[in-house]
């Protein structure tokens, strides 16, 4: 998306040193997230990527509120989450809301959507039935459902239209935040192109902050200002959009966006192939979570976890946890596999 | 001659309403295309187009309400509509082999790969149950299985997506097919996998002469995994051609809003509308079928258009294909 990232504004969100684990059998524990930092400022959109397995969507859950952290803390506000008791955490859901992936599941499938679209209006603020109807209608417009189709069940909607529902939803109660966890990637192309369309409108009009959790890259790069690249529940890098695409730093990053495939037979792409997978969150290696794979490690990248510092003559807020930056040996300069364009 | 060559296929979906009505949804329209040998052939196309209902019908998979009503798919020469049964059988799998589009859902879970790379050999050929093994670990290999001979004994619920995939594909591949048929073979992998699975599939093609048809509504992979690329709507073929071609000179009103609609080339805020439904195939409009959704459609767009050759090997089906050819997207 055009436009600067609005980096001086407050913080509407700032994770802080964010843990989470989970159980698993015989006593270990997944470590799904492990001492996540971000902020967003107020209207930013800032874009998640990772491949499955990193920990994006945990995060989602995390900042919300959805899911109690292992360790580290969640500002919303100015309001530190954990301190809140249920009653306050309850008004301040109003604030915050989230869109799913699967709009099907997301929504009561014996309920009208008018009715559930109206559910968080009943929920937290004190309009009366009209003043519901008529905000329901206006949402419903704002998100380009046609009112006709209030009356209507999930089943008889399309994903698109079921994922405009849920968006309207999210914005009924005027929130400062919402968090989109993969909500283009059920949908087929043209209708997922309207459904970004509808959310830079949103942006623009409400200046709403946005949290996008995708694994598409050609999506996030649109609709973000701001990029955070997780790799095994740790952030690698993170930088605008556009600085993080034209120049990424940390080799992991470098190697994810070289596998994105442009719709456009004319861009030649080459790819950096990963050996090896993704380690087990269960036993994470001790250095750079990414050593194993990455064709330029070091000694050192072994045994030490890299800081997220910042890229050294690249513009401030680009940050990247690699050792090899500073020497400038970051670079997987030799493309090992040149794609042969039919 | 063309490896496989489907010729006006139609397929139907037969039911009866609560009055016993007969109502006939018309899912494929006469759909016409070939693959070559040592071709990568893409068919995209949005959900509810045909594209797996296309692949289907082709290997015979149809089951009632389904039912194909027309057509010849000749596969080296012979028409595999008219074989029996058992010779239909026998050839899937072994001359026509097909990766459905999810991999947790196609293999048996209560067997080990290993005994299911087994299987699929014994099946369709006399093999030594040693040769078998072997031929099944080297297939694992190639397919990029790392420990493929303990691998072997893995279960189906041991393996990852990426994993899971490969398996099926190498269980496609094993018998030696001439096409392969990959039904969304990438879809939920994350990209890295992708590449090396769609890398593996090229690689395969081109080494082995063999044809392969990919179903996806990625244009990505269209664009840097296919030679030529079939774009489908509603039951039909809209435009076909090189991908070179199609991708930089679309011609059918619907791949052009296709292409707009990727996030690469979309500029938000335009107001610009995108999509719409499809048309009802219970009660097709007459005409051409995209009309409605149209922003060129005309009064002459009441009249069926038929294919135009805008350039050598790219045809559109639209009455205004060779004006809009050089128009920007």
């Amino acid at each position: 998306m055009s436009g600067p990232a609005k980096n001086t504004a407050r913080p509407v969100l700032l994770a802080r040193n964010l843990d989470k684990h989970f159980p698993a059998p015989e006593h270990q524990k997944i470590h799904a997230v492990n001492d996540v930092s971000f902020a967003i400022a107020e209207g930013e959109v800032l874009g998640m990527v990772g491949e499955s397995g990193s920990g994006k969507s945990t995060v989602g859950r995390l900042v919300l509120g959805l899911l109690p952290p292992t360790a580290g803390t969640v500002e919303f506000d100015g309001k530190d989450l954990a301190a809140l008791d249920a009653r306050q955490m309850r008004a301040s859901r109003a604030d915050m809301q989230m869109v799913f992936q699967d709009p099907w599941s997301a929504l009561n499938p014996r309920m009208a959507v008018g009715r559930q679209i109206a559910e968080p209006l009943l929920l937290h603020t004190k309009l009366d039935r009209s003043g519901r109807k008529a905000k329901v209608a206006e949402l419903a417009d704002r998100v380009r459902l046609p009112t006709t189709y209030l009356n209507r069940l999930p089943a008889d909607l399309s994903g698109g239209q079921l994922q405009r529902v849920c968006i309207a939803k999210a914005i009924a109660t005027e929130p400062k935040l919402i968090v989109l966890d993969e909500p283009t990637s059920s949908l087929d192309l043209s209708v997922r192109a309207g459904i970004l369309d509808l959310l830079a409108d949103l942006r623009r009009d409400l200046g709403v902050a946005m949290l996008f959790i995708s694994h598409d890259l050609g999506t996030v790069k649109l609709i973000s200002d701001r990029i955070v690249v997780l790799y095994l529940g740790t952030v690698v890098e993170e930088g605008a959009a556009d600085t993080l695409f034209d120049t990424p730093a940390h080799p992991y990053t470098q190697a994810l966006l070289s596998a994105h495939l442009p719709p456009d037979p004319a861009v030649k792409v080459q790819r950096h192939l990963l050996e090896g997978e993704v380690p087990s969150p269960i036993h994470l290696p001790p250095g750079c979570r990414f050593a194993g794979r990455c064709p330029l490690a070091i000694d050192p990248c072994r045994s030490a976890l890299p800081p997220l510092d910042s890229v050294p003559g690249d513009v401030a807020d680009h940050r990247a946890a690699c050792i090899r930056i500073a020497e400038g040996a970051n670079r997987l300069v030799q493309p090992q596999h040149q794609m042969a364009n039919p | 001659m063309a490896l496989l060559s489907v010729e006006d296929l139609e397929t139907h979906f037969v039911s009866r309403n609560l009055d016993n009505e007969v109502l006939v949804a018309h899912a494929l329209n006469g759909v016409s295309f070939a693959v070559d040998r040592g071709q990568v052939l893409g068919l995209v196309g949005e959900t509810g187009a045909g594209k797996s209902l296309t692949a289907q019908s082709v290997m015979g998979l149809l089951r009632p309400p389904a039912l194909r009503v027309g057509g010849k798919a000749l596969f080296d020469g012979t028409d595999l509509f008219e074989l029996p049964t058992d010779t239909m059988n026998a050839m899937r799998g072994r001359d026509i082999a097909l990766v459905v589009q999810n991999p947790r859902t196609s293999l048996d879970p209560l067997t080990r790969i290993g005994d299911q790379l087994v299987r699929i050999q014994r099946v369709h050929r006399e093999i030594s149950l040693a040769d078998a093994r072997k031929r099944a670990i080297a297939m694992l290999d190639a397919v990029g299985i790392p420990e493929p001979k303990r691998r072997m004994r893995a279960w189906p619920h041991e393996l990852s997506g990426g994993m899971a995939q490969r398996v099926l594909i190498a269980m496609a591949l094993i018998n030696d097919p001439k096409l392969l048929i990959a039904d969304e073979p990438t879809t939920g992998l994350d990209v890295t996998v992708q590449a090396q699975i769609l890398d593996l599939l090229r690689d395969l093609v081109i080494d082995r002469d063999m044809a392969a048809i990919i179903i996806t509504h990625d244009l990505g992979v269209v664009a840097h995994y296919c030679d030529r690329v079939v774009v489908m709507f509603a039951g039909g073929i809209v435009e076909a051609g090189p991908v070179g071609a199609v991708f930089g000179q679309p011609c059918h009103p619907y791949t052009r809003a296709l292409l707009a609609a990727t996030p690469e080339r979309l500029a938000l805020g335009s107001g610009r509308r995108f999509g719409g439904p499809p048309p009802d195939l219970y009660n097709l409009p007459k005409g051409c079928h995209y009309r409605d959704r149209c922003g060129h459609a005309t009064e002459l767009c009441e009249q069926t258009p038929s294919f135009v050759t805008v350039a050598s090997d790219h045809d559109a089906r639209c009455h205004y294909a060779a004006s809009l050819k050089d128009q920007p997207l």
